[in-house]
């Protein structure tokens, strides 16, 4: 650069300045350090390897394709199956067959039942809680009551197309407003099915209303029973709470709650193993709360 | 700040104030309602306040004759108080939510308190409100000083720092009432993105105008690195930023790229906002204030050059690499990588030029604990930048993505490179504008550095762990083929990682409130007109 300026040597390094100074500041006329080069040489090095390689460069509508000729969406679907095929070994066998017949093969339910915690809990437990203790709204899974069976056989339909899910297989169950009753009639048979749990079902306007409004769908006296996702009145399978002001809030908006469909998003197999393991977690709680 | 300007410049002052005043007006009585109408207040709020000073001090008396000859400290001085004044808002909503994610019920049911609102605070808060504020404030005070020449006009500089103000005031306060256009760390509304540009260009003008005034014959390196900063962050904004507005009346807009042009659009602006933003323009604060504190040559002007130019062409192309094992095209994935790789050299001559230039002064940095702020940064800057070289390697960012890696690499980066550059520039400079020879209190100063470098410390090795973990955990398969670990199990995990982080940037905050305090008294203990050196003479620093 500027030779004509007077070089001065920094004591310290041994090198000279750029002859330029900046509000005091000055440069060193160090050379680069050969480190410097060769380290970024090695990167070209490394990129241009990577180049002839992978993918790189676009070419208009086309692209250089690399000599190892990949593709990451032929990668990614190669992984997927090396991981089905692996998993598949023990998985295949959840896929048909008697649900009892499958529960008594002890070896695979050891195989399987791990793998069922961990997709009840990335799937499931969200919603029914992580043991399957459920949460207001959300029913309790271990517990011996069921909506809509116990039958395992029911419990992987509801799994599959869900309730009130939109898909066309949905179970569909609605509990309707009864907003045409009188505020008193309500609340006189919101007193009356908040007592059944307690066996408090005597007769009168409020029984002769439960008679002819809800006996349909909750059985004789909310006995229940009949499986179609409208639960006993007379045990602690109501989801959303039996206390007088809750079910009045349910008898004049209604419930219509929701469980979304699986079979898009979880294999058959996969289903009917969270089938086993829902049914194993009731069986567990209920011989608890006996 | 007023009795800097001439009669003159405050009539344009009160002019520009007025219309300021008039944006503001018709912004909020088109929208009416919502964050715009809020935002029309803020400004309308801003424009009379400021027209009112300056009326009333238009008969004030003028400055002193000289003015011509001596630097104009006035901008960088405020722009120094809203750099502590917007560490304050930003790393305090960071602490928060870093606590929201170890005590995820502590948010009251108030929508403006959710995570989701808050986080966005944090990054607005601390890249451009901190960040941003000292960029400005700093290059008006180095570009002046190396070039030997007062800001070319006295009227921008203003303009400059409060629109930059307003611009993340209208973020921060847009993110709570629930309005952003969702696009990470440009998530401001189209008519704030306007706006920006606006600010923009007449920052790049005024640095262009005073950097043609010099009276040294050649442009010195940290001006190259801020001119970057200024005109590249220009180019990001506006091509990310497109968009079409629902209504002109209201703050809802449509981008105009959508799906993976989208994405990579978003990323190219991201990641170069890390690279023009949060590199170049400290790189010009390092250039600065680390041979004028250890009053050391640089160690080689070859080796700033090469880093120059090296990171100026290959940080453009390595935004893609956020988006490795996506829907973009593999070869778009290999570019990035590549290019992240040659990236290191040029990020690591600039580390090792600013270390390197220390020799000869290592007894400063063991006792002056300004310099060895600047020092720790450079050591920040040469790990975090390995570590982004490192992580941008595809089969590396198949373990590191998605986890708190990628937060423990940002924050090695902006606590332990960003934040301790500012910090040393500021206990540099703010002395030296308030005429004194020290800050009002050297033994906070130590503290704070022993606090922000613990903190950066607890905070970046807690998150490598929080991040290897969670990627460890979510690849785990057991022997039969079934996943390990449920995404329960790996959230659990994260919960002594979450305490640590929080106790980290607690650590780092209480120095930055050390710091702000130190200031002030500071700059309360003498008249900002003693900043004003005359030209001609140099004192050796």
């Amino acid at each position: 650069m500027s030779d004509h300026h007077q070089r001065e040597i920094d004591p310290v390094t041994g090198y000279d300045t750029t002859g330029h100074e900046w509000n005091g500041i000055k440069e060193l006329n160090t050379p680069f350090p050969r480190i410097a080069i060769w380290a970024l040489l090695i990167t070209v090095v490394y990129a241009v390897i990577a180049w002839i390689l992978l993918p790189a460069w676009p070419l208009g509508r086309d692209y250089t394709r690399g000599l190892l000729g990949l593709n990451q969406g032929d990668m990614a679907v190669a992984g997927y199956r090396d991981i089905s095929d692996w998993r598949g070994e023990w998985l295949a066998k959840m896929e048909t067959g008697d649900f009892e017949v499958l529960r008594a093969d002890a070896d695979l339910m050891a195989t399987a039942m791990p793998a069922a915690e961990r997709l009840f809990a990335d799937n499931c437990a969200a919603c029914h809680g992580e043991t399957g203790q459920g949460g207001p709204g959300f029913p309790v899974l271990s517990d011996a009551h069921w909506l809509w069976g116990a039958d395992p056989e029911a419990i992987a339909e509801t799994i599959r197309f869900g309730i009130n899910s939109g898909h066309p297989d949905a179970r569909i169950a609605e509990m309707p407003a009864f907003d045409w009753m009188s505020r008193e009639e309500r609340a006189a048979v919101a007193r009356y099915v908040s007592g059944l749990p307690e066996g408090r079902d005597g007769a009168g306007v409020a029984a002769d209303l439960f008679a002819e409004n809800c006996a349909s769908c909750h059985g004789d006296g909310g006995e229940g029973g009949l499986e179609i996702g409208a639960p006993s009145l007379r045990d602690a399978a109501v989801i959303y709470g039996q206390d007088s002001r809750t079910v009045q809030e349910t008898l004049r908006g209604g419930r219509a709650g929701t469980m979304p469909a699986w079979t898009d998003r979880l294999s058959e197999a996969e289903i009917r193993l969270l089938t086993l393991y829902v049914a194993g977690l009731a069986e567990a709680g209920g011989e608890g709360a006996e | 700040m007023i009795n800097t300007l001439s009669l003159s410049e405050r009539r344009l002052g009160l002019v520009l104030s007025v219309l300021l005043a008039v944006l503001g007006l018709v912004m909020a009585a088109a929208a009416r309602h919502g964050a715009m109408a809020v935002h029309g207040g803020m400004a309308m709020v801003l424009g009379v306040a400021l027209a009112v000073k300056l009326a009333a001090a238009l008969d004030d008396p003028l400055p002193a004759a000289g003015r011509a000859s001596r630097y104009y400290d006035a901008p960088t001085r405020f722009g120094i108080v809203m750099t502590l004044i917007w560490a304050m808002i930003g790393m305090g909503a960071g602490v928060w939510v870093a606590a929201l994610l170890y005590w995820p019920e502590a948010t009251p049911l108030l929508p403006w308190t959710s995570f989701g609102r808050l986080r966005p605070v944090h990054t607005t808060g601390i890249i451009f409100g901190f960040g941003g504020n000292a960029l400005i404030a700093t290059s008006f005070f180095v570009v002046q000083r190396t070039s030997r020449t007062r800001l070319a006009d006295s009227v921008s500089p203003w303009v400059v720092l409060l629109g930059f103000n307003l611009f993340c005031l209208w973020g921060v306060s847009g993110y709570l009432m629930g309005s952003t256009q969702s696009k990470e760390y440009a998530e401001a509304e189209w008519y704030a993105d306007i706006w920006l540009v606006v600010v923009w260009v007449t920052y790049f003008i005024l640095y262009l105008r005073t950097l043609a005034r010099r009276h040294e014959p050649h442009i010195y390196v940290a001006n190259w690195y801020y001119l970057a900063f200024i005109l590249v962050v220009a180019m990001l904004h506006i091509v990310n930023n497109l968009a079409l507005p629902v209504r002109l009346t209201t703050a809802e807009s449509f981008p105009i790229w959508a799906g993976v042009q989208d994405a990579m659009v978003q990323w190219w602006y991201g990641h170069n906002a890390v690279a023009f933003f949060l590199t170049a323009g400290f790189l010009g604060m390092l250039y600065y204030f680390l041979p004028v504190r250890s009053g050391r040559p640089i160690w080689s002007y070859r080796l700033s050059i090469l880093s120059f130019w090296g990171i100026v062409f290959f940080y453009i192309w390595v935004g893609s690499h956020h988006l490795h094992y996506t829907a973009l095209p593999y070869w778009a994935q290999t570019l990035g990588m590549t290019f992240s790789v040659m990236l290191l050299v040029p990020s690591w001559a600039s580390a090792g030029n600013a270390i390197a230039t220390l020799n000869g002064a290592w007894h400063k940095v063991r006792d002056d604990a300004t310099l060895r702020f600047m020092f720790v940064a450079a050591v920040f800057y040469g790990l975090s930048t390995f570590e982004g070289s490192f992580l941008a390697i595809r089969p590396v960012n198949s373990l590191s993505h998605y986890t708190d890696w990628t937060v423990g690499h940002v924050h090695s980066g902006t606590l332990g490179w960003v934040a301790m550059i500012i910090f040393g520039a500021i206990y540099t400079l703010v002395p030296q504008i308030s005429g004194r020879e020290t800050m009002a209190s050297p033994r906070a100063v130590e503290w704070h550095f022993w606090l922000a470098v613990t903190g950066t410390l607890i905070y970046v090795v807690a998150m490598w762990n929080a991040g290897i973990t969670q990627g460890l955990m979510w690849r785990a398969y057991d022997e039969n083929g079934a996943l390990s670990y449920s995404f329960i199990e790996s959230v659990r995990a994260m919960a002594p990682y979450y305490l640590l982080r929080t106790i980290g940037g607690a650590m780092f905050l209480a120095g930055a409130v050390i710091c702000a305090l130190n200031c002030r008294a500071t700059m309360r203990a003498a008249p900002i007109e003693a900043a004003d050196r005359p030209l001609a003479t140099q004192p050796a620093e």
